[in-house]
C-alpha cells in the first residue's frame, strides 16, 4: 500500500533514451495506467520500477524508501508479465505458491496463503494442470494469484490484458481493478490502449517518446488535453491549421483557416499572426439540415458515413479541401447521405487552440 | 536453361509420388547405410565369441577395459556439466566485451583433431617441456588421469556450445518473474532456469557422454599400459589380428558387442527417464541462498571457472604449438615442406583425411536433408517420425571403433568393397546425426506459418525449399557441413577398425607417436601444429558464418 515516486529518472540504452528525465509520483491505493504507443517507454519504467533494469540516473522511491539499490526480490512488488511468464514446469498451484516458497515459508503457510489468494481470483479449478493446458484467461488469473501470494503491496502490470480475448478482457480488467481496491493495494497498469486505461484508472500518464505528457484523471485527459498529442491519443479529435488574425470584444481569437474562412475560438493568449492548429472533438460538432449561415458555420460535403450503432459517423470533405469528422446519436433522427452538401457548425465553447507545432503537425500526431 | 530445369523439378515436387519417393528413399538410406551396419556386422561374426570365451583371463581384461569406458565416459560427462554451464552462463550472459573472445577460444579443443589435442596434452602435463618441468617430475604420467583429463578437455566445448545455445534460446522473462515473486538470484537460477534448461543439459550430457566412449585416437596416445573398450579393441588388433586371427574376431566382436549395448542402453535411459526425474522444490533457505547470490559470490565462481578453463583447457590444448614453433628454423621444417622422408605420407594422409572428409560432407547434405525435414515437419506421421528422431541418434552414442568394427564386417562379409568406400561409409555414419540433428533444430526454427504462406502465393514444394528454407537455413547448414567436416577429419577409431592400409592424419600420427613409423619429437610436434593451424582456419570459417547467421 506504498506511494511511489520517481525523480529525475532517466534509462538509456546505447544511444537511444527511454525513459526521459521523467519526474511522477503515484499515490497510496491509487490504480494508476502508463499509456501511450509502443516504444514510448512505458515499460521500461515499469521494469525500473520492479528494479528488473537499473536507471542511468534518478531515483525511485516505493513507500518513502529509495529503493535504487534494492533487488527486485525485496521491493515487495508483484509483477503480472505481458506473456504470464508462468513457469511451463510447474502446475498452477505450484505457481502460485511459488513466492511463500522461495522466501523460506514452510509448506503448510504456503498451502494456507496459496488458499487464501486463489479465493480473492476465484481460481478453484484445474489447479494441477499446466501452464501449456490453460487457457488465456485462466493463465491471466494464476499470474495475478501468484503475484499476489507473494505478498505484493505494489502489483505492476505490463500490458498483461493485451493476449486476451475483447470479452474476456472486458470482463477481467474490472476484475482486477476491485481486487486492487479491495486490497487496498497501489496498481500500475501499463497499456496501449487508451479506453482501457479509461475504463480501470483513477488516474493516467500519456507518455511519448520516453517522456510524460500530461497526468490526470481520464475526464481530465479527455475534457482539457493540454497538448496535440493528448488530444489526439485520448479519444479523437479534429485538427484544422490556420494563423491568428486579430480578438474580438470577448477575448476570443479569430482565427483564419486554409482558402480564408474566418473562426471565433476560446483562449486569448495567442498574438496576432500566430500561426495555431484548432482542435474540436467529433461529436461536438454540429452537422444539421436547416443550419444557417453564420459565425463559425463552414460547408463541405458528406463523403463518407459510418453507422457505428449507438452513433453515426460522418467524414466530411470542407469547401477549403480539409476533412472533418463528426459523430452524431443515432436517434437523433436527422440522417445525411453521401454527396449531400451541409453546412457544420464549430461551437465556441467547444473550441481548443494549440501553437502550431515546430515539427509539423503530421509528426506531432505520428504514434510512432 | 538451369531455369527450365528448376522449373520442371519445381512442378514434379508438387506430385505426391515424387514426395513419397523422396522420403522414403531418406529413410531406406538411413536404415541401409547409416543404422543396420553398425548394428548388425557383429553378429555375422557371432560364432567367434566362443574364441575368447575359452579364455577367462582375456574375458577379464575385455570387461574391465570396457567399465573403465563408461565410468571415464560418465564422470567426465557429470565434470563437463559441473564445469561447462558456468563458463556457458558466463558466456551468454556476461556484458563484458572480451568475453566473445573467449567464446571463440571454447571452440578451440573442439575443433582441434583429437589426437593432436591427445600429443599437446601428452607433453604438457607429462613432456619433460611442460609444467612437468617446473616440479622436476612428471605431474600427470600416462594412464587413466590423463585419460580423464583429455576427455574432459575435448567434451568441455560441447557442452558449453549446448548451454550457451539454450541459454541463448531461454526466455529471461521466467527468471524475472522469480525474482519479483521475492527470489534471490540464485535461488530463481535453481529452481526456474535449470529446470526450464534440463533437456539442454540432458542432451549435453549425452553429447559429452558419446564422445568420450568414441575417442580413440588420442585415448591410445595418453593411455600408456590403461586400457579402455576402445583401446582394448586396437590393442588386440595389434596381438593378435595376424597371430591369430579367429581370436581376434572373436574379442572384437565381444568387447563392440558390449559396447554397443550398454551405450544404446544409456542413451535410451538418460532419453526416458532424463525428463521424468523431477527436482521437487524443496524447501528454500533464502538466508544462505541469499549470500550465494552477492556479488562476491559470482565474481569468485566467475574467476574459478576462467582459471579452470585457461589452466586445465586452453594452455594444455594449445600447448604443441610451442614445440611446433621450435622445429620452425631447423630442416624438420624444410623436410616437410618438401615433403621428403616420412613427409611424404603426412601431406599424403592429410589429403586423404580432407578428402574423405569433403565427400563425407557433400553426402551427408544431400541424403540428411530430406531426413532432417522427416524429422522437423514430422512427414512420416508424429509416432514415426520421433522414432526415426530417436534412432538418429545411435550412431552418435555407439563407440566409433565398435561401430567400425561391425560396419566392417557387414560390408566385406556379402561384398568385396574397397577399403575407400568402407572409410567413406563410416565416417559418413559416424557423422550423419550431426548433420541431421542441427538442420532438424534449423527448420523446425522456421514457423510452418511461412511455408504455406509461400505456397498460398502459388510456390510449388521444391520452391518452397528453394525461396524460403533454404536461404533461412543456409547458415546452420554451413556450420552443420563444417561440423560434420572437422568431425570426420578427427575420426581415428572406425578408421583403425575399418582399414590398414589406408591412414589419415590422426591415424598416421598415432602411428608416428607410438613410433609404429620412426619420427623425431620434432617431426610429430610440427605435424601436430600443422593440423591445429589448419583448424583454426577451419573454426575461423566457422565463426565468420556463425556470426552473419544471427541478423535473423
Amino acid at each position: 500500500m506504498p506511494e511511489v515516486r520517481v525523480v529525475n529518472l532517466t534509462k538509456k540504452f546505447g544511444n537511444i533514451t527511454a525513459v526521459d528525465n521523467v519526474t511522477l509520483t503515484i499515490r497510496d491505493q491509487e490504480y494508476f495506467s502508463l499509456l501511450g504507443p509502443s516504444g514510448c517507454g512505458k515499460t521500461t519504467l515499469l521494469r525500473l520500477i520492479a528494479g528488473l533494469i537499473e536507471p542511468t540516473s534518478g531515483e525511485i522511491y516505493i513507500g518513502d524508501k529509495l529503493v535504487n539499490d534494492v533487488p527486485p526480490e525485496d521491493r515487495d512488488v508483484g509483477f503480472v508479465f505481458q506473456t504470464f511468464a508462468l513457469f511451463p514446469h510447474m502446475t498452477a498451484w505450484n505457481n502460485v505458491i511459488y513466492g511463500p516458497k522461495v522466501k523460506g515459508f514452510d509448506m503448510k503457510q504456503a498451502t494456507t496463503v496459496g488458499h487464501e489468494v486463489l479465493e480473492m481470483v476465484k481460481l478453484h479449478e484445474r489447479l494441477d494442470a499446466y501452464p501449456g493446458e490453460l487457457s488465456g484467461g485462466m493463465m491471466q488469473r494464476v499470474a495475478v494469484a501468484r503475484a499476489l501470494a507473494a505478498g505484493a503491496q505494489l502489483l505492476l502490470m505490463d500490458e498483461a490484458l493485451g493476449q486476451l480475448d475483447a470479452k474476456v478482457r472486458n470482463e477481467i480488467r474490472y476484475e482486477i481493478r476491485k481486487m486492487a481496491k479491495d486490497l487496498k493495494l497501489t496498481g500500475i497498469h501499463v497499456t496501449h490502449d487508451q479506453s482501457e486505461a479509461m475504463a480501470i484508472s483513477d488516474r493516467i500518464a500519456v507518455m511519448r517518446k520516453g517522456k510524460i505528457l500530461q497526468v490526470g484523471t481520464p475526464q481530465e485527459l479527455y475534457m482539457n488535453p493540454d497538448s496535440i498529442f493528448v488530444a489526439h491519443f485520448i479519444g479523437e479529435s479534429n485538427f484544422l491549421e490556420g494563423y491568428v488574425t486579430g480578438k474580438n470584444k470577448e477575448g476570443n481569437i479569430i482565427i483564419e483557416l486554409r482558402e480564408g474562412t474566418k473562426v471565433e475560438a476560446l483562449n486569448g493568449s495567442f498574438s496576432e499572426g500566430s500561426n495555431v492548429v484548432l482542435s474540436m472533438r467529433p461529436e461536438t460538432l454540429i452537422v444539421e439540415h436547416g443550419l444557417q449561415e453564420g459565425q463559425n458555420v463552414v460547408s463541405g460535403v458528406v463523403e463518407r458515413i459510418t453507422f457505428e450503432g449507438s452513433s453515426i459517423r460522418y467524414e466530411i470533405r470542407l469547401d477549403n479541401d480539409e476533412m472533418v469528422i463528426a459523430i452524431k446519436p443515432t436517434l437523433s433522427g436527422d440522417w445525411l447521405e453521401v454527396g449531400e452538401r451541409t453546412k457544420v457548425f464549430l461551437p465556441v465553447e467547444y473550441t481548443r487552440v494549440f501553437p502550431y507545432p515546430e515539427t509539423g503537425l503530421k509528426e506531432e500526431l505520428s504514434v510512432a | 536453361m538451369t531455369e527450365r530445369i528448376t522449373e520442371t523439378l519445381d512442378k514434379l515436387s508438387s506430385r505426391n509420388v515424387v514426395k513419397y519417393v523422396v522420403y522414403a528413399s531418406a529413410i531406406i538410406i538411413f536404415f541401409s547405410l547409416i543404422f543396420i551396419p553398425p548394428i548388425a556386422g557383429i553378429f555375422l561374426k557371432w560364432d567367434n565369441i566362443q574364441f575368447i570365451l575359452e579364455q577367462p583371463a582375456l574375458v577379464n581384461r575385455a570387461l574391465g577395459a570396457i567399465q573403465n569406458s563408461f565410468i571415464i565416459a560418465l564422470t567426465v560427462a557429470a565434470l563437463d556439466l559441473i564445469a561447462g554451464i558456468p563458463m556457458a552462463w558466463l558466456i551468454a550472459r556476461g556484458k563484458n566485451r572480451w568475453l566473445s573472445i573467449i567464446d571463440t577460444l571454447a571452440d578451440i579443443p573442439f575443433i582441434i583433431p583429437t589426437t593432436a589435442l591427445g600429443y599437446s596434452l601428452l607433453l604438457f602435463w607429462s613432456g619433460s617441456g611442460g609444467v612437468s618441468a617446473l616440479f622436476g617430475e612428471s605431474i600427470v604420467s600416462t594412464g587413466w588421469l590423463l585419460v580423464m583429463l583429455l576427455h574432459f578437455t575435448f567434451s568441455f566445448p560441447v557442452v558449453v556450445r549446448v548451454m550457451v545455445g539454450a541459454l541463448l534460446d531461454y526466455k529471461v522473462e521466467f527468471e524475472r518473474a522469480s525474482r519479483t515473486l521475492g527470489a534471490a538470484p540464485f535461488t530463481a537460477m535453481r529452481t526456474v532456469t535449470f529446470p526450464v534448461l534440463r533437456p539442454a543439459m540432458i542432451s549435453a550430457f549425452i553429447l559429452a557422454f558419446a564422445r568420450s566412449v568414441s575417442e580413440t585416437g588420442a585415448t591410445i596416445v595418453v593411455a600408456g599400459v590403461f586400457e579402455n573398450g576402445s583401446v582394448f579393441i586396437q590393442n588386440i588388433k595389434t596381438q593378435f589380428a595376424v597371430s591369430n586371427p579367429a581370436l581376434y574376431n572373436g574379442a572384437v566382436v565381444f568387447a563392440s558387442f558390449i559396447l554397443i549395448t550398454v551405450s544404446v542402453g544409456i542413451f535410451i535411459t538418460i532419453r526416458l527417464l532424463g525428463p521424468k526425474l523431477k527436482l521437487p522444490l524443496k524447501r528454500v533457505r533464502p538466508q544462505t541462498e541469499r549470500k550465494l547470490s552477492y556479488k562476491t559470490a559470482e565474481r569468485s565462481r566467475n574467476t574459478v571457472i576462467l582459471a579452470v578453463f585457461f589452466a586445465l583447457i586452453l594452455l594444455p590444448s594449445l600447448f604443441v604449438a610451442l614445440s611446433a614453433f621450435e622445429a620452425i628454423p631447423t630442416p624438420t621444417f624444410t623436410n616437410a615442406i618438401s615433403g621428403s622422408g616420412i613427409w611424404s605420407d603426412y601431406w599424403q594422409s592429410l589429403l586423404l583425411s580432407y578428402g574423405v572428409g569433403g565427400i563425407v560432407t557433400v553426402l551427408n547434405i544431400i541424403i540428411g536433408l530430406p531426413a532432417a525435414i522427416i524429422i522437423a515437419r514430422n512427414k512420416a506421421g508424429k509416432f514415426m517420425s520421433s522414432i526415426f528422431d530417436l534412432l538418429v541418434n545411435v550412431p552418435l552414442v555407439v563407440p566409433s571403433i565398435a561401430l567400425g568394427v561391425s560396419l566392417g564386417i557387414f560390408w566385406t562379409s556379402s561384398l568385396a568393397l574397397p577399403d575407400f568406400i568402407l572409410l567413406v561409409l563410416a565416417h559418413l555414419a559416424i557423422t550423419y546425426p550431426y548433420f541431421v540433428r542441427s538442420m532438424a533444430a534449423a527448420v523446425e526454427r522456421i514457423s510452418p506459418d511461412m511455408e504455406e504462406a509461400s505456397r498460398t502465393l502459388g510456390a510449388k514444394p521444391l520452391g518452397v525449399f528453394r525461396t524460403i528454407v533454404f536461404p533461412l537455413t543456409k547458415y546452420s547448414m554451413l556450420s552443420g557441413a563444417i561440423m560434420v567436416f572437422t568431425r570426420s577429419v578427427s575420426e581415428t577409431g572406425a578408421t583403425l577398425a575399418v582399414t590398414s592400409k589406408l591412414q589419415t592424419a590422426p591415424v598416421l600420427l598415432v602411428n608416428w607417436i607410438k613410433q609404429v613409423v620412426p619420427a623425431s619429437q620434432l617431426d610429430i610436434a610440427l605435424a601436430s601444429g600443422f593440423l591445429v593451424l589448419f583448424s583454426f582456419i577451419i573454426l575461423l570459417i566457422l565463426r565468420l558464418v556463425v556470426g552473419r547467421e544471427e541478423k535473423y
